[in-house]
């Protein structure tokens, strides 16, 4: 510790911090404007200047000394900030009410505190700030004429994004700040975050068409399976701003373009407001009481003319944790285990590889321990764009020294940050992986005493990676060699490796087998049970852990408690008063077969679009329309909800109470922040009502009542509860009310006791390309889109930066099939096709084609195979064969 | 030491001074070829081979007399070396066919002999005022040497020091060059020895060394003609540092605007590489050291040394701003980073062959050495010259410079560049060095010495200054940023006839601040024209302000032309001449100028005949 005196006051801080941190501790305002405390420092403005030791120096970057002497309103450091503050407003539009910062200005509350006369400001000249504005990002503008360069908008998109879209350019008085190529910002790299606005102290970066919210909400963000904690501002009946809670470990108060400005679809005219019921083939208005009787006695009358099974139940991982445990309860009340939802398109081989070889199917670490991991090694997943708050947590990581190995077929945004870069061709995981583990092996790089004591099973998977040499491999997989034993050794000698996989490892239909590599992996060398380190599956929707918790799984209960152990099913039938069904149910995709061949008579769709976001769409549209009853629950008439005999109208996440669990197994309370639009109601209320209609008497009155029954069934949920989700969230396993809950699983143990190597080999995927269709056709998401585009499509801002398909390819296939910028191509599979423009780019490696699956006019999903994971079901949705056609 | 000492016999003999045939030296450096050398080369080489004299034709660097390019010097066997001026590529052939030929030495056309003997008619150059003052340290064998032949260096004491230093501990080099007193050449002059000392004892395996040869001061250009007319002294000084700080790579951070030195280094290099003085096992000694050059893309602020390494490691460079950790102790990607200038590194070989008392002989108490001076401006005599530290302005501008040009009278000396002072004549009696130069408020700088004559206003100079100052601005800083802007707003109002009582006030007090409040040097300096010539001429900025007259009839909105008419006889020359149409009158009717009309270009005056001289330029409120 260090004592100083500032202004006469003592003061003991840690040794190394700076005048200003000191300052800030005695409560003493030291003026500043290029200082922001998330920030490196920079020095630049210069309107700290204080006086230590008779020496003017910036409060913002000096260190204490002991028995330093500090002066901040001594007669030097005074004139010299009143004269910079001078300087800049020389400078400055000063047209304060038409700025938009009027109020929270930091350069009007340092002038104010200099005390700017306006005899001052009349001795000097005054020098026309620059008139331009740059009006290309339809979220915020630049306006030039307020920026005083205090570079804190280039810090911010450098160290808190690490997208690093601007910087200064040009020198002197023509000193900007600008994107490379001086290009308009929506036309620069940057990723429309806003975190530089949220941090400029002047009306340079604001918001456009913003409204100032008369009260804010705080609730959790509902895209991805981050779970960025957030305030929804609300001003009447409308949401009209959304800014990151600073105080949530999650997300630390940042967010990305989605989250920040996404929010449009709450209030959007398109959202359903009444019931509908199909009559003479049109969906027409009705009345919740009418939609419901009818739900409820077609139900009815199917169960008795087909039986239980004939009734399916698609669940919603956009929904709360609580509304999902009540989909599933109806399901199998009514006598069904035909529930299943969108993790069967996504996780489902983590689920079932990782609960096989592990005992929890997980996240095994949490999102703020990747920022101290020795080394990342990401896999499928395309982290800054589909879990961006994540990815800036992995740039920062490499910003402080980690390490980073990026194995994609498309060279991501991020594979440019990274130390190893390992272009694999689509669905060779398993060869890449087993080579890695070679090589550790090989060179002796495994953790022996782990594996001796924490697992099983190691000596069974040696003689098949006896054959994976890096050179065999690099045959199979495309990677260079080297690379390959590159890699393994970043991995393994690292302090702490953590790896990140989503879809790119487990939309395969050797998904579950990619996982359980994986594992093996991390087992050999130690990387699981401690911190910064891992096998972490980042959940792609906001609360599809939730979903998978509350046991939206034809084979599980809450908890993942086997539906097949008569004790688990005994407890539940017991709590819920009925008996609770004992044959397995059948995943999505079998429940549309099923449907194709009249087994499946009706289903209830909740929040899923299955129209645009599953394989092979004209099956699914055939199978749809094959049902005898279909019911839709949604906000928006999807795709989906256009075939259904009856829509209810839902409430979306800002009109309800309830909890979203995020990647990380963190328990998040969402709280109302206005009535549900129209006549919609929460899917939990809509639940329940049907519930009653079919004769189960339900009392739920909130959400609350409904989790406190979670919990008595549920031992990982046993210990949380709304009042201590009130101070934060919880991360399960959390078995008592004094459990802390646990960041870290498998610390002392696994939860299956012993960790488990599994043997695995390569396998080709289903369909490889061949003469006809000779391209390698992935699909994934973009940055600026989510999913079926139902809720991000209502915003004309995320439109503006990427609203239709481009298909990514090769500039060589493009120049081989004579396709130049502006052409259209039709993309043609085996199973349908689609009309797209292009987007010419090495991003993609030649024989690969890349595209999102977000706009409807481009269902790319008409495309894709339905071919599954013979063990979790999950479609081969990375690989399908497609040949383009110019079609101008 | 044995061995390394063994591997001098690498070392040919001398090359130009014993030759057998006639040797021609053509100054080609930048200077040179401007003034017409690559012409006067074709000719020599085209007459040579026509005459079929056999003779030795070598390009060297700049000799460093500007004024006299294109230099060209002949040694006759047996003869002392002839140098000549302004030489075309006529007399260039003249000369062959004359002095080689002939055996006339045509001394109308040469400035001097050098070396034994004399030829009478031509005066020795040694004894000159121009070069009797000199003394060339930094600049030794500039114009002497061919830049491209390593021979030629090793011929003139080159690669002598660094086996002297790879045989003695780092320690022991340190202390020699701390005996020498030698201070960095870039314009601070922080002690060299201390610098090398706090880079050695930084811990960490992997260090460098900098040359800074970011050369960017108006007018300058020292840098470039050692790095052109004598590369391999850096490469060996660089070596040197290297081998003592404990560095295996360097790099020469040199402006992209300069491509012959960059081209003159890249051989360099390699020769030295091929000979084994630099690249692995320096001569036999174990020590690995390379060489990289860096080319700067113009920016000034890069020769700042914190912007410099960012710019090295492919960032915009800026100056970090303080506190910050030395670069001795963390400079390029991290690692102590030895950064020095150019002539600092061309003075290293030379202290360590020649011993640290020989160069601590030279110069003045607190400042060893030479100082080298680009001497520019309305001077008789300008070009490249070094002295001894200590040397007063005076013996500079008047002796060596041959005094002020066009019959006029010396007004000021600015030195330092646009970081330096204007200092006036009342000072020409100061010695000339780092710390005096300080005192007056001007700077040694990089080594611009700019003459100005009394037909030069102080507050144009002070603003052409600050415009350039603010223009290379990082533009990080408020103070360098705006301030300087500021200062310069109030300058052109001045200079227009706009400024206000209490100006010259506000000037001084921001010129404070900025010094005050900058983040690097170059704003800690930007005022200092303002603030020198506010101090030396504040009549000159009171004249401007007060009376809107400017005294040296420079600034254009606060003077205006008249015709006199008692001196008029009106015979049209100005009226046909003036190219608005501004002057009126008739036959035996004097002129008149149409003030309103008139664009002071200027042209009447010059038009005026001599005998009449009935147009004047005058200043002040208008009658």
């Amino acid at each position: 510790m260090v004592t100083l005196f500032i202004d006469d006051l003592e003061v003991q801080v840690e040794k190394g911090s700076t005048i200003l941190q000191a300052a800030q501790q005695l409560g003493i305002y030291i003026p500043t404007l290029c200082y922001h405390p998330d920030l490196s420092t920079f020095g630049g403005c210069r309107v700290c200047m204080v006086e230590a030791n008779r020496k003017l120096v910036t409060a913002c970057r000096a260190p204490v000394e002991q028995g330093m002497v500090v002066r901040t309103d001594s007669k030097a450091a005074r004139e010299l900030q009143r004269m910079v503050v001078e300087l800049i407003l020389t400078n400055h539009n000063g047209d304060c009410l038409a700025c938009k910062k009027n109020g929270e200005c930091q350069l009007q509350q340092v002038a104010n505190h200099v005390g700017i006369t306006r005899e001052d400001m009349d001795r000097l000249r005054p020098i026309a700030p620059p008139a331009d504005t740059d009006q290309s990002n339809p979220f915020f503008m630049v306006d030039r004429s307020r920026c005083i360069l205090c570079g804190v908008c280039i810090r911010t998109c450098e160290e808190i994004n690490g997208a690093a879209a601007i910087e200064f350019g040009f020198r002197g008085n023509r000193t900007a700040v600008v994107t490379s190529n001086n290009s308009g910002i929506a036309q620069s790299n940057c990723e429309s975050c806003g975190e530089c606005l949220e941090r400029c102290p002047t009306g340079a970066l604001a918001k456009k068409n913003y409204e100032r919210p008369t009260r804010e909400v705080k609730t959790i963000c509902p895209y991805c399976g981050v779970g960025c904690a957030i305030f929804l501002g609300v001003r009447g009946s409308r949401i009209v701003s959304v800014r990151g809670d600073s105080t949530s470990p999650v997300n630390r108060g940042q967010l990305c373009v989605k989250g920040r400005f996404g929010f449009h679809f709450v209030n959007h005219p398109n959202r359903l407001t009444s019931p509908l019921i199909r009559r003479d083939g049109q969906l027409r208005p009705a009345s919740w009481e009418e939609a419901l009787d009818l739900v409820a006695s077609k139900f009815s009358d199917i169960k008795t003319t087909h039986g239980p099974q004939s009734l399916a139940g698609i669940s919603s991982a956009r929904c709360t944790t609580e509304e999902n445990y009540l989909f599933q309860k109806l399901m199998r009340s009514l006598g069904t285990n035909n529930i299943d939802h969108c993790a069967r398109l996504c996780h489902a081989p983590t689920v079932a590889g990782l609960a096989t070889v592990l005992g929890s199917g997980a996240m095994t670490n949490t999102i703020g321990e990747i920022e101290g991991a020795g080394t990342i090694f990401v896999i499928g997943s395309n982290t800054s764009e589909t879990h961006p708050v994540i990815g800036y947590r992995v740039r920062k990581a490499v910003k402080k020294g980690a390490k980073l190995i990026v194995a994609d077929p498309r060279r991501i945004p991020l594979a440019d940050q990274a130390d190893v870069y390992l272009p694999l061709k689509p669905g060779t995981d398993i060869a890449l992986l087993n080579a890695m583990l070679h090589v550790i092996v090989k060179e002796g790089l495994q953790d022996q005493s782990f594996i001796q004591s924490r697992t099983e099973g190691f000596q069974d998977i040696l003689p098949v990676i006896e054959k994976y040499t890096p050179e065999f491999a690099e045959e199979l997989t495309g990677v260079p060699a080297e690379d390959i034993v590159r890699a393994a050794r970043l991995y393994a000698k690292a302090s702490s490796a953590a790896i990140l996989y989503t879809m790119g490892i487990t939309q395969h239909t050797c998904g579950t087998d990619n996982v359980l590599t994986l594992a093996n992996l991390a087992l050999a060398t130690g990387n699981l049970g401690k911190p910064h380190a891992g096998l972490n599956p980042l959940r792609g929707q906001n609360n599809v852990q939730g979903a998978c918790d509350m046991g939206c799984l034809p084979g599980v209960l809450t908890g993942y408690q086997p539906i097949a152990d008569a004790a688990v099913r005994e407890k539940f039938s017991r709590a819920w008063g009925l008996e609770v069904p004992a044959n397995p149910g059948v995943t999505i995709g079998e429940m549309f077969t099923r449907a194709h061949k009249k087994e499946i008579r009706a289903m209830y769709i909740m929040g899923e679009n299955p129209v645009l976001t599953d394989p092979n769409g004209n099956h699914i549209k055939e199978c749809l329309a094959a049902l005898d009853f279909l019911v839709v629950q949604d906000i928006f008439l999807t795709e989906t909800a256009e075939m259904a005999d009856v829509v209810l109208p839902a409430a979306s996440f800002a009109e309800k109470e309830g909890t979203f669990v995020n990647t990380e197994r963190r328990v998040q309370r969402i709280r109302q922040a206005l009535k549900p639009i129209g006549q919609s109601k929460p899917d939990w209320e809509i639940i329940r009502d049907l519930a009653q209609k079919c004769g189960f008497g339900w009392q739920y009155a909130a959400p609350v009542e409904i989790m406190d029954e979670i919990r008595t069934l549920t031992p990982s949920y046993a210990g949380i509860t709304y009042e201590r989700l009130e101070k934060g969230g919880l991360q399960w396993p959390c078995p008592s009310p004094e459990h802390p809950g646990t960041p870290i699983l498998h610390m002392e143990k696994f939860s299956r006791g012993l960790g488990k190597f599994s043997p695995v080999e390569f396998n080709s995927p289903d369909e490889m390309p061949d003469q006809e269709y000779p391209f390698v056709l992935s699909t994934g998401r973009s940055l600026f889109q989510y999913h079926s585009g139902s809720m991000t499509r209502k915003s004309e801002g995320l439109n503006l930066l990427h609203g239709e398909e481009y298909v990514e390819i090769n500039p060589k296939d493009a120049h081989a099939l004579g396709l130049t910028p502006l052409d259209l191509v039709k993309v043609v599979s085996r199973r349908g096709e689609v009309r797209s423009k292009i987007n010419i780019t090495d991003r993609v490696s030649p024989g690969n084609v890349f595209m999102t699956f977000h706009f409807s006019e481009t269902a790319t999903n008409l495309l894709t195979n339905e071919k599954a994971c013979q063990v979790a079901k999950t479609p081969e949705l990375k690989v399908c064969a497609v040949r383009l056609e110019k079609a101008n | 030491m044995s061995k390394a000492l063994e591997t001098q016999k690498v070392f040919p003999e001398g090359t130009l001074l014993n030759s057998e045939k006639p040797v021609i030296l053509v100054g080609a450096a930048t200077c040179g070829r401007a003034s017409g050398a690559i012409e006067v080369i074709a000719a020599l080489e085209a007459k040579l081979q026509e005459t079929g004299v056999d003779a030795i034709l070598r390009q060297v660097g700049c000799a460093g007399m500007c004024h006299a390019e294109v230099l060209v010097d002949i040694i006759k066997p047996g003869h002392p070396r002839i140098t000549y001026g302004h030489v075309t590529p006529d007399v260039a052939r003249q000369l062959v066919e004359d002095y080689l030929l002939n055996n006339n030495p045509r001394p109308d056309l040469a400035l001097g002999t050098s070396g034994e003997g004399s030829i009478s008619g031509i005066p020795i150059l040694a004894d000159q005022p121009e070069h009797k003052y000199q003394t060339r340290v930094v600049l030794r064998n500039c114009g002497h040497i061919d830049p491209t032949s390593i021979d030629d260096y090793i011929a003139q004491e080159g690669y002598k020091g660094l086996p002297i230093a790879l045989a003695m501990a780092p320690e022991e080099i340190i202390q020699l060059i701390k005996k020498s007193g030698l201070r960095g050449r870039g314009g601070a002059g922080f002690p060299a020895g201390k610098k090398w000392e706090s880079c050695l004892l930084a811990k960490n395996t992997e260090k460098y060394v900098i040359c800074n040869a970011d050369e960017g001061d108006p007018g300058a250009f020292m840098d470039r003609s050692v790095l052109e007319g004598d590369p391999h002294s850096v490469v060996e000084g660089m070596t040197i540092a290297g081998y003592t700080i404990g560095a295996a790579k360097g790099y020469l951070y040199v402006r992209a605007e300069y491509p012959l030195a960059v081209r003159q280094l890249r051989t360099a290099i390699a020769q030295a590489k091929e000979r084994g003085f630099l690249g692995k096992n320096v001569l036999g000694s174990g020590f690995d050291f390379e060489l990289e050059i860096f080319q700067g893309a113009g920016a000034f602020v890069c020769g700042e040394s914190t912007a410099l390494v960012m710019s090295i490691e492919g960032r915009r460079g800026m100056p970090r701003p303080l506190p910050r950790p030395r670069t001795t102790e963390e400079g390029l990607w991290g690692k102590p980073t030895l950064l020095n200038n150019v002539k600092t590194f061309a003075c290293v070989p030379q202290i360590i062959y020649r011993g640290p008392e020989w160069f601590a002989s030279i110069g003045s108490e607190n400042c060893r050495g030479t100082a080298v001076f680009a001497l520019t401006g309305k001077i008789q005599k300008s070009g490249l010259i070094e002295v001894p530290m200590g040397t007063k302005l005076d013996t500079i501008i008047n002796e060596i410079g041959g005094g002020v040009s066009g019959g006029r009278k010396l007004k000021a000396v600015q030195t330092g560049g646009p970081s330096g002072g204007c200092l006036p004549t009342s000072m020409l009696n100061l010695p000339v060095d780092f710390d005096s130069l300080t005192a007056a408020g001007s700077m040694m700088g990089s080594g611009g010495m700019v003459v100005l004559d009394d037909s030069t206003c102080m507050v144009d100079v002070a603003k052409y200054f600050l415009e350039f100052t603010l223009e290379e601005s990082c533009g990080q800083c408020v103070p360098c940023r705006l301030g300087t802007e500021q200062m310069l707003k109030i300058l052109h109002d001045i200079c227009s006839g706009h400024g206000r009582e209490g100006d010259i006030e506000l000037l001084q007090q921001l010129g404070e601040g900025i010094i005050a409040g900058s983040i690097c040097g170059l704003g800690q300096s930007a005022p200092n024209p303002v603030l020198s010539t506010i101090k030396y001429f504040r009549e000159e900025y009171e004249a401007h302000i007060r009376d809107q007259r400017c005294p040296a009839l420079v600034c254009k909105e606060l003077i205006y032309y008249q015709i006199d008419a008692a001196k008029c006889k009106a015979c049209g020359l100005c009226l046909k001449a003036c190219p608005v149409g501004a002057i009126s009158g008739a036959k035996k009717e004097p002129h008149f100028i149409d003030q309103a009309k008139c664009t002071k270009c200027g042209i009447c005056l010059e038009t005026c005949p001599d005998k009449f001289k009935s147009i004047e330029r005058v200043t002040g409120k208008q009658i």
